[in-house]
């Protein structure tokens, strides 16, 4: 009964997600202001019936109602509740329904946080998110019904992919959802600003905030993606280049560009078509990606359907919103207008020569991600492209972007001087380019690669520094630093915050590149091997029985210069269901080090072949990306975004339709 | 400058700098490609020599051997027409198995023995990866007409 209930929610969701799409449209097309109107109630109506069905199948999944195929399918009665929970995003059909909760989600927030936009311009956003979910709606009632059932019930579930079978899982897709379908509300104020023919800086002002904050979800999300892979997989690599890493990367590199275009519109009124296109970029991506991950093009642990239907479908739909989204800006672009003119020289055109190359390294990502499938489509071989491409292309693209980003805050809007700006900035030059050729020498080992990625990251935070010096400076805060440091906004600091993580993150990935040691090797009982400085003890393995699986579990005794570390125990796990085996690697974590142990495979003796790492500062990466996130947020709570609503209502007080107050 | 000029120049650098990036870009993609070939593909010789690429098949049942330091291996990658015997050094994939479907990256040594780099193994039991599957097909196919001997002799 209950997953009919669920099922029938969906239904009554599609027919709302019709009206919603079409009416409000409509309605400001002509100016009927009772049609626009329909727009928020049916968001929230459809939020609730969405918010019923996903309900149903959580309800199905903690109840063990084998008789759902979906549930069957994905779960078992030894699986422990939360990872039953996490299952319902575990294959393909439940993770369309999270990806449509999400996007209810976002939808009720518009709906509450947009009293402040003109009622034509909510009418249309509300009404675009409402034909994107009428594609998802349609997608899961004709060819993935999660609700469909079993007849007979099984009697016991084929159980979770013992990969999935993982904190990780409870919390990064859903991360990564709200981050890939917030960029369909910055797509829906696109379009929305294409079917008005309105475009100004208020526009920028208010789409602002909702991609910022899609971008600090796709941040956490890809970030966490990267460390579940790293501890999960149980060979230590954070980043492989993988297509399905890829399909969250392109949409994350859009976003960013999108983020930094904004800021011009927003403040110049410039680059105007150009974010517009960007929007459309992103959202794009992200179908995308959730098309690449979902649809069995892919091969991965991601990949579930292979029903030809629904790779079809999903196509015509991309087709649709891609193709369709052009043609309309095509058509109604030149209307929007590019904005004011700018010297080559000038903030907005380092932001300008910064997307260029965002959307080049994107590019660049997307050749090496969808060339293999074509060529395999067109039945010309099969290939892949290996990671040395994609490192090979990133690192010229990245460089001259992150030089940019160091000189760009400081520049001035329109117009600037070279060689004042490198007059400004020779200190910072100069102290980063010492300790990037000192540094590497200090800590054992110098190869260009890893001078030039210190270079990049010392050149963020000094060029910050004097960015910053120079700012409080001149800020006129009463009550000595303190009030100085107030005076500038958080806006700014944000960007600060963001750009510090983006360093971090570099010095992370460059230590990890530059001195990570590994070994594999085989130990016996009571054998040490060295590493890094560091003596491993291996005192052999017991077994130890976990609720679904078996383990044998290691004990690895560490210790440097004779003093005891930690006890690190790696497990090897056998999942009864699907008689999977498992590697569980210890990781030992560490603010300048991780230490990392992996069990190989059982030989003679009691003996193991084991793999031993050492990962300077590798947790630097992840913690660069949860700073840069939480500069986005910072940067969100920028009164700005707030007092301009609140200007906005008050230059047009006359209309009745923008007279509530905020709820914001 | 007149305005007209400096839009010349400013269209000529943006060409110039797409010109070079798509020249690093196709440059690095036509380096890294890895190809794909199957054990008949091999075992006749059809394969880039001195270069990696990827094989993929079923590994022959019994085929595995462990050397005394615990570390290489040697298995035979079969797509049941042809046999290539494969040498990999490191730690094999949870789900690398006798019998059950196997890609790896690698380069053929002369004497037609395979060096793999990189054994990939992933995804669940019953899973095939699409390589390998294809390998098999393939031979499947062929083997009505040839005769299928073994070209290659492992040990």
């Amino acid at each position: 009964m209950i997953p009919e209930i669920g099922h029938y929610a969906l239904i009554l969701a599609l027919c709302v997600a019709v009206v919603q799409g079409t009416l409000p449209i409509y309605g400001a097309a002509v100016g009927n202001s009772s049609l626009m109107a329909v727009a928020k109630p049916a968001a929230r109506g459809q939020f609730l019936l969405v918010l019923l069905s996903f309900g149903c199948l959580a309800y199905a999944f903690a109840e063990k109602d084998f008789s759902v195929l979906y549930v069957a399918a994905t779960s078992n009665s030894q699986l422990p509740l939360h990872y039953r929970l996490a299952a319902i995003w575990g294959a393909h059909e439940g993770s369309l329904l999270l990806w449509m909760f999400i996007l209810s989600i976002w939808m009720v927030a518009v709906s509450f946080f947009s009293t402040h936009l003109p009622e034509a311009m909510r009418a249309r956003i509300l009404g675009v998110m409402g034909l994107v979910s009428v594609g998802f709606l349609l997608f899961m009632l004709t060819v993935s019904n999660p609700f469909e059932r079993l007849i007979p019930a099984a009697l016991d579930g084929r159980d979770l992919n013992p990969l999935l079978q993982d904190p990780g899982m409870v919390i990064h897709p859903p991360m990564l959802y709200m981050g890939y379908v917030g960029f369909s509300v910055a797509f829906s104020f696109a379009i929305a600003a294409l079917l008005g023919g309105t475009l100004d800086a208020a526009w920028a002002r208010w789409s602002r905030p909702w991609t910022t904050v899609a971008w600090c979800f796709m941040t956490v999300g890809v970030a966490m993606g990267s460390g579940w892979a790293y501890y999960e997989l149980g060979w230590g690599g954070w980043w492989f280049w993988d297509p399905v890493e890829n399909a969250s990367f392109m949409p994350w590199l859009a976003g960013t560009a999108l983020m930094h275009s904004l800021a011009v519109t927003d403040k110049r009124g410039g680059f105007k078509a150009w974010s517009v296109l960007l929007a459309i970029m992103a959202f794009s991506l992200s179908l995308l990606g959730t098309f690449l991950v979902r649809s069995g093009v892919l091969t991965s642990v991601h990949a579930f359907a292979t029903d030809p239907k629904r790779g079809l479908f999903i196509l015509v739909f991309l087709a649709v919103v891609i193709g369709g989204s052009l043609v309309l800006y095509a058509w109604r672009a030149p209307r929007v207008g590019l904005g004011g003119g700018f010297a080559m020289i000038s903030r907005e055109g380092m932001l300008l020569a910064n997307n260029v190359l965002l959307v080049a390294a994107l590019g660049s990502v997307l050749l090496g991600t969808l060339y293999p499938l074509f060529l395999d489509a067109l039945d010309l071989g099969k290939i892949s492209v290996g990671p040395p491409y994609f490192d090979t292309v990133f690192l010229p693209l990245m460089t001259p972007a992150i030089f940019l980003m160091g000189i760009g805050p400081l520049a001035q809007w329109k117009k600037a001087s070279l060689p004042a700006l490198a007059m400004r900035l020779r200190w910072a030059f100069g102290v980063s380019l010492a300790t990037a050729l000192v540094l590497p020498w200090v800590l054992g080992q110098w190869t260009p690669l890893i001078s030039l990625g210190l270079l990049m990251a010392f050149w963020i935070l000094t060029t910050i520094l004097v960015d910053l010096r120079e700012r409080l400076l001149q800020a006129e805060g009463g009550g000595g630093m303190g009030g100085r440091v107030a005076t500038l906004p958080r806006a700014y600091w944000g960007m600060v915050v963001a750009h510090c993580g983006v360093a971090l993150f570099i010095v992370g990935v460059t230590m990890v590149k530059g001195f990570e040691v590994e070994q594999d090797l085989r130990m016996n009982v009571g054998e040490t091997a060295m590493l890094g400085g560091y003596t491993f003890h291996f005192d052999g393995t017991q077994q130890v029985n976990g609720p679904n699986y078996v383990a044998a579990r290691g004990t690895f005794r560490v210790t440097q210069d004779g003093r005891d570390v930690t006890v690190m125990y790696p497990e090897k796990r056998r999942y009864f269901v699907q008689n999977q085996t498992m590697t569980e690697a210890a990781i030992s974590p560490g603010l300048l080090r991780d230490l990392y142990v992996s069990l190989g495979e059982p030989l003679e003796g009691g003996a193991w072949s084991v793999r031993l790492y050492h990962k300077p500062f590798i947790d630097w990466i992840w913690g660069g990306c949860l700073v840069m996130a939480s500069g986005g947020v910072l940067a969100v709570s920028d009164r700005r975004y707030r007092l301009a609503w609140r200007r906005k209502e008050a230059a047009v007080p006359a209309t009745a339709q923008i007279a509530r107050p905020t709820v914001s | 400058m007149t305005p007209r000029k400096k839009r010349f120049l400013l269209i000529g650098l943006g060409l110039g700098a797409l010109a070079v990036a798509s020249a690093l870009v196709l440059n690095a993609f036509q380096s890294n490609l890895v190809f794909f070939y199957t054990p008949t593909q091999a075992a006749n010789g059809d394969v880039p020599q001195g270069h990696s690429f990827r094989i993929g098949g079923m590994v022959e049942a019994g085929s595995l051997t462990r050397e005394g330091d615990g570390l290489t291996v040697h298995f035979i990658v079969t797509d049941m027409a042809k046999r290539v015997p494969v040498t990999f050094k490191g730690i094999l994939p949870d789900l690398f198995k006798e019998g059950k479907g196997v890609v790896a990256q690698g380069q053929l040594r002369a004497d037609g023995a395979f060096l793999a780099s990189e054994v990939l193994a992933k995804h669940d039991e019953n899973y095939m990866p699409p390589e390998a599957a294809d390998a098999l097909a393939k031979a499947k196919t062929a083997g009505a007409q040839s005769s299928g001997t073994l070209v290659v002799n492992p040990r």
